[in-house]
């Protein structure tokens, strides 16, 4: 459209490049002056603790799947909580309701997967619904 | 800071869905086996009290939530559809479900949660909202149809529709970010302000429509995204086959016709060849297609898929006329559709009889149903005395005021030729000998409650168009 159209996004450009610079720096500045006693063992490239080589086609365990569901829907709730703490005194009470609404839907999400079992890593058998 | 009540109440549909939806949720983990059914009936109750509560967005109409929102006669007449679709494929759900042993509190509670995406597509005003809209629906549906889940057919099903319904939301996606990009707002009127003062940039907004485009069109089956349409209807439980023939693709059409009806109606003159074009394939690609099918639900999707191209004749018509002939034939549309699936359902006892030669002899064993199957399929042909007829009548006549002649004949051949694969399964029903012997299965009450109210709405169509019609023309959205 027209020139301000455009520059009203510069900000999110400084931001960009000022987070590269930051990240680029801390990694600069600990190449420079950090010590360095490199065993085989810290060269190896880290991958939450599994072995990061070998057949991706091993078998593992479909619960995990589920439990990556659970927590992405949590991961977001913590999201918005922060966001909402921050601003609630402006928000007053409209803003609580709003969010005890959104909570209550959330914790009806989380009865209906405990009494489900899936919270139960091996459910036991007679109590399956 | 609050929410003005009317605001609240121009959603109070989606509100009471969206309660009992919770409520079933919350409910089902604590029945007991036997109790499940319970459910059904409390998504029962809240989609009625939805239907009746469309009474308080009628009376207050008007934008809502700065505008995202925008309640008029034709979000209020795509509610009442949609709400009575979703109301019959509960009660046509009931035994479906206890016969096949699925789990009945997530059915529903999809259901319901479906409707409300459907409902916000209707009336949202803003390209995000109709998005989200789009995608509550998707997503709700995607897991219905892979609802019998250790069934084959459900899953190849379910991935088939997931994995190509994503891909068609992304085009979505990137279509709303391009018009984003070339007009600077997401809001339908001032996309349309924008465009028609010469401002935005042009060739963005031609390369966002397009996707958008694309995307909507995959949902509602035209024809070089239908790919996907037989083997979806075909896997999935029929009563979900049922509210997907329906439900979602009114949905889909309600915001087709309001972002290409106002957004970019600047641009139209840019799209009505491309719909032009579409119609005439989707016709003869969906009808040449249902002439092929030996399996009776694959023949009903290349049938829905034929209908969404009668339906853009209308919307190729470009006028008001056009927009009240596409309500009148959704109505129409979907009480033959419910119908002749929840025959479908009830016939193919487990899924295992969908082969049209199930049907021989369906006169014998059940004389009423084989009598309101070939009702469903006469309306579909669009024989007099039934919706269809008139439906197809007001589309046509729309294309003829618009001087669409090429558009109106190819639609009147299609017609005429879809009568053989329709009225082959009629002649199987009655003049062919039952091959084995398949048990006559007693008609549930709640399908005879089905079939009596889709039976009687798709003759009253037939024989008193006149209210529904009006009821459509004062709906229109108006065309500047």
């Amino acid at each position: 459209m027209n020139q301000n159209y455009l520059s009203s996004y510069v900000p999110i450009l400084i931001y960009f490049l000022l987070a590269m610079g930051v990240a680029g720096a801390i990694m600069l500045l600990s190449w420079l002056i950090g010590p360095r006693k490199p065993t085989p063992t810290k060269l190896s490239p880290y991958e939450c603790g599994m072995l990061p080589t070998g057949d991706a086609r091993e078998p593992f365990s479909v619960k995990f799947y589920l439990v990556a569901i659970l927590f992405i829907l949590f991961d977001v709730e913590a999201m918005f909580l922060i966001v909402w703490a921050v601003v609630l005194r402006q928000l007053g009470m409209y803003g609580f309701i709003i969010m005890s609404i959104f909570l209550f839907l959330l914790m009806v999400g989380f009865v209906y997967e405990w009494k489900k079992g899936v919270l139960d890593w091996a459910p036991r058998q007679s109590r399956r619904g | 800071m609050s929410v003005p009540v009317t605001d609240l109440l121009r959603i109070l549909p989606e509100l009471v869905l969206a309660v009992f939806g919770t409520l079933i949720v919350l409910v089902e983990p604590f029945l007991r086996r036997t109790q499940k059914s319970l459910t059904g009936y409390i998504a029962l109750i809240g989609a009625l009290l939805a239907l009746l509560s469309t009474l308080a967005p009628a009376m207050y109409p008007g934008p809502a939530f700065n505008g995202l929102v925008l309640v008029d006669g034709f979000s209020i007449f795509f509610h009442f559809l949609l709400l009575m679709i979703t109301t019959l494929t509960i009660v046509a759900s009931f035994r479906y479900l206890e016969r096949e042993g699925l789990p009945q509190g997530e059915f529903y509670a999809l259901l319901l949660f479906a409707t409300i995406g459907m409902g916000l597509m209707a009336s949202g005003n803003e390209l995000v909202l109709v998005f989200l809209g789009l995608e509550t629906v998707s997503i709700a549906t995607y897991v219905l149809v892979g609802f019998r889940r250790t069934e084959v057919r459900s899953n190849e099903a379910a991935m088939k529709y997931f994995l190509l319904g994503s891909f068609a939301t992304a085009f979505m996606l990137y279509g709303i970010a391009l018009l984003f990009g070339a007009t600077g707002t997401t809001f339908l009127p001032d996309i349309a302000r924008q465009l028609a003062e010469g401002g935005g940039m042009r060739t963005l907004a031609l390369m966002g429509m397009g996707l958008l485009f694309v995307g909507l069109g995959f949902k509602l089956a035209l024809v070089p995204f239908q790919a996907w349409v037989p083997d979806v209807y075909e896997g999935a439980p029929t009563p979900v086959t049922a509210f997907l023939s329906a439900g979602p693709k009114a949905a889909v059409l309600a915001a087709f016709l309001r972002i290409f009806f106002t957004a970019l109606e600047p641009l139209s003159g840019s799209w009505v060849w491309v719909i032009w074009a579409t119609a005439i394939l989707t016709m003869c690609i969906g009808n040449l297609g249902a002439l092929m099918q030996d399996n009776i639900k694959r023949m009903l999707a290349y049938s829905s898929i034929a209908h969404a191209g009668y339906i853009l004749i209308a919307f190729a018509a470009h006028s008001e006329l056009g927009i009240a002939a596409v309500l009148f034939y959704l109505v129409a549309y979907a009480l033959m559709k419910l119908g002749a699936f929840s025959i479908v359902s009830h016939v193919s006892a487990g899924e295992a009889h969908q082969s049209i030669d199930d049907y021989a002899g369906l006169h014998a064993r059940h004389p009423l149903l084989a009598a309101c199957l070939t009702v469903f399929l006469l309306s579909l042909i669009g024989i007099p005395l039934t919706g269809g007829f008139f439906g197809k009548l007001y589309i046509f006549t729309a294309g003829i005021d618009a001087n669409l002649m090429g558009l109106v004949i190819v639609g009147v051949v299609n017609s005429a030729l879809s009568a053989a694969y329709y009225l082959r399964v009629v002649k199987v029903m009655y003049m062919s000998e039952p091959q084995g012997n398949l048990a006559v299965v007693p008609v549930p009450a709640s399908l005879v409650f089905v079939l009596t109210l889709t039976v009687l709405g798709t003759i009253g169509l037939g024989v008193f168009p006149s209210p529904i019609l009006q009821f459509a023309q004062q709906s229109v959205l108006p065309l500047p």
